[in-house]
């Protein structure tokens, strides 16, 4: 039997709405292995921002299993889920979200504040990826005095500072113009040609052909689910 | 990076939340203080003064016989049994067991001497232990430095129409008046005072002493346990602490000890209240910011660490600028509150205890808007995943 590094079984997601309940996921099944890079695709509203945080041990499911590396995402404690997403997730959000009153270095530090590297490996593991994305002369400024797309690169250094073999990543090029979008997206690949995992969610048609794969989704299902799978 | 940069950072961006959550705790600590210092002074001062105002126990022989005497009235012409002490045995009191809080030790002869033809009253004592007691005595001319000089009553100086430097004979032997003492509303206004060896030649009865007045200093003392502890070194002898005055005065500085501590407590609950509502504002305010951290791998309690950790910055700061500002205050409201009050200067320990204080209320008052933060959902903090 073949292991795959992410496998999500009979996935279910409900979320109480007043006296209705809003299905955000349901009965998915697929995997992904490793080095892929996965775009699931969707209109708003179809589950994939759920999916995605699901995946990414932040938002327990209602029904089902996903196994990370064959470790059972949902069967940790919380605090055994934040250890989890420090070593294995990168995540770059929507919007960046970027901590506005740390500087580019510290932002690209922060998630390693909870590590237990000493202060010379973390100050060169920061530069190291600060430099990767071609911010080295703006490491101490702070994300106000960026450009969207330089806030962009800062989210992604950060996301991949402590090597996480999976990155997740919500719209990464949804608030940037085509140019700055192409770049971010040409550094994802890099990403993922070194061996990291991507999993992306979008809903611009136009990132599709940088993915190996693209899992689509409407109301909470993948259509196609044996392509897909 | 560590976590408490984050802290700092954040105390560093949000500057005028920060310092009106400061601010809560400042102006608990500096009432606090200001109270305190105040209460304080007032019992230095009140301490002070009792320490000056002269005797507080006295020794006389037992006796029978009670006394038919109210407000300087003699009334039914009785005959006391006079009974004296060896002045030689006086040494005994000053191996009591807090013998360190004797401050002076006055002996006296009492007795009736003629003088300038009239009946007056004599009364013999060692100047040096005189004066020490009683502090506010004032006088016309010079006090007595030797042994053939007076010293007058103003009352009796007046009846006898002495002054200073006129010559008075008592009991057939020729004195000096060296001095005659204003006005005191007490007993030696009636009194021939005379340097003790010679009063007590002059009323037969040498080595002997009436009475003794001996002043303790007041701070910390326990009066009732001195007087006890006297009594027993003299067994004839009634000892009797006046202490309804220093009683009553510092039952007055307790009730505002009470008060000072009540209103404390009230401004201090407010302060904390203040300091929760507005870390629980923070917090609120910070729910993304927060749902980041949790999202790339921070434990519940680190996210509790980095609020705690701003909490005790601001409990520090606020109970260092709270003690300067309220020994600040206290220093320019105790001349106004207090007559003759001077600032009774900083009280250290104080400080300590102040900052402590501070310290632990903020981080008492953040710990609920700190556990919230903590169990914030990191996908419901971000709502965008």
């Amino acid at each position: 039997m073949t292991t795959h590094l992410i496998e999500v079984h009979e996935l279910n997601k409900v979320y109480p709405a007043g006296d209705t309940r809003v299905v955000a996921i349901d009965h998915m099944d697929f995997f992904i292995d490793d080095g892929e890079f996965v775009t699931i695709m969707g209109q708003s509203g179809s589950g994939k921002s759920t999916l995605l945080s699901v995946m990414g041990a932040m938002n327990r499911p209602t029904k089902g299993r996903v196994m990370v590396d064959s470790l059972d995402l949902y069967g940790l404690t919380t605090e055994q889920r934040a250890d989890f997403r420090s070593e294995y997730m990168g995540f770059i959000f929507q919007s960046f979200q970027l901590v506005p009153y740390l500087t580019v270095f510290e932002n690209v530090m922060l998630p390693m504040a909870v590590t237990g590297r000493k202060k010379r490996e973390k100050n060169d593991m920061a530069m190291g990826v600060i430099d990767r994305v071609g911010l080295s002369d703006k490491a101490h400024r702070l994300p106000d005095q960026l450009s969207g797309g330089e806030q962009e690169r800062v989210a992604i250094a950060r996301a991949i500072v402590n090597r996480p073999p999976i990155i997740l990543a919500d719209e990464p090029t949804g608030n940037l113009d085509s140019e700055t979008a192409k770049e971010i997206m040409a550094l994802l690949q890099g990403l993922n040609r070194e061996g990291h995992t991507i999993i992306m969610v979008t809903h611009n048609p136009e990132m599709e052909a940088h993915a190996g794969r693209t899992i689509r989704m409407k109301d909470g299902r993948i259509l196609h689910p044996r392509i897909a799978a | 990076m560590k976590l408490y940069n984050i802290s700092m950072g954040n105390i560093r961006r949000r500057k005028a939340k920060m310092i009106f959550l400061a601010l809560g705790l400042i102006i608990g600590i500096s009432t606090v203080v200001t109270l305190l210092a105040i209460t304080e002074t007032m019992t230095l001062q009140i301490e002070e003064r009792l320490d000056k105002f002269g005797a507080n126990i006295v020794m006389v022989p037992k006796t029978e016989n009670l006394s038919l005497n109210y407000g300087g009235i003699d009334v039914g012409g009785v005959s006391y049994e006079l009974r004296e002490f060896d002045q030689a045995s006086l040494g005994k009191i000053h191996t009591i067991k807090n013998a360190k809080n004797l401050g002076v030790v006055a002996p006296k002869i009492l007795g009736a001497a003629e003088a300038g033809g009239k009946k007056v009253l004599l009364m013999g004592v060692v100047f040096e232990k005189e004066l020490a007691l009683k502090t506010w005595w004032h006088k016309k001319g010079a006090f007595p430095e030797t042994g053939d000089q007076v010293l007058l009553g103003a009352s009796v100086a007046s009846v006898l129409d002495q002054a200073p430097g006129k010559r008075l004979t008592i009991g057939g032997r020729p004195f000096t008046v060296a001095g005659v003492l204003m006005p005191t509303g007490g007993a030696e206004d009636n009194a021939v005072i005379a340097e003790m060896s010679a009063a007590q030649a002059l009323l037969g009865k040498p080595g002997k002493v009436s009475m003794v007045e001996i002043a303790a200093f007041c701070r910390g003392c326990p009066i009732s346990e001195l007087t006890l502890q006297i009594a027993e070194k003299f067994p004839d002898a009634r000892v009797t602490a006046m202490k309804q005055a220093v009683m009553s005065k510092m039952q007055s500085i307790e009730m505002f000890k009470s008060f000072s501590l009540g209103v404390s407590a009230l401004v201090i609950g407010i302060g904390a209240l203040l300091v929760m509502v507005t870390m629980m504002g923070s917090v609120n305010e910070r729910t993304r910011e927060i749902g980041i951290f949790r999202a790339i791998g921070f434990r519940q309690t680190h996210v509790m660490q980095i609020i705690l950790l701003e909490a005790l910055v601001l409990g520090i700061f606020g109970g260092i600028a709270g003690f300067i500002l309220g020994n600040l205050a206290a220093w320019g409201i105790i001349p106004m509150v207090i007559e003759n009050g001077g600032f009774a200067g900083i009280n250290y320990k104080l400080g300590g205890i102040s900052l402590l204080m501070a310290a632990a209320l903020s981080l008492l008052a953040s710990l609920y808007p700190a556990l919230k933060a903590g169990r914030m959902d990191p996908s419901d903090a971000l709502r965008v995943l």
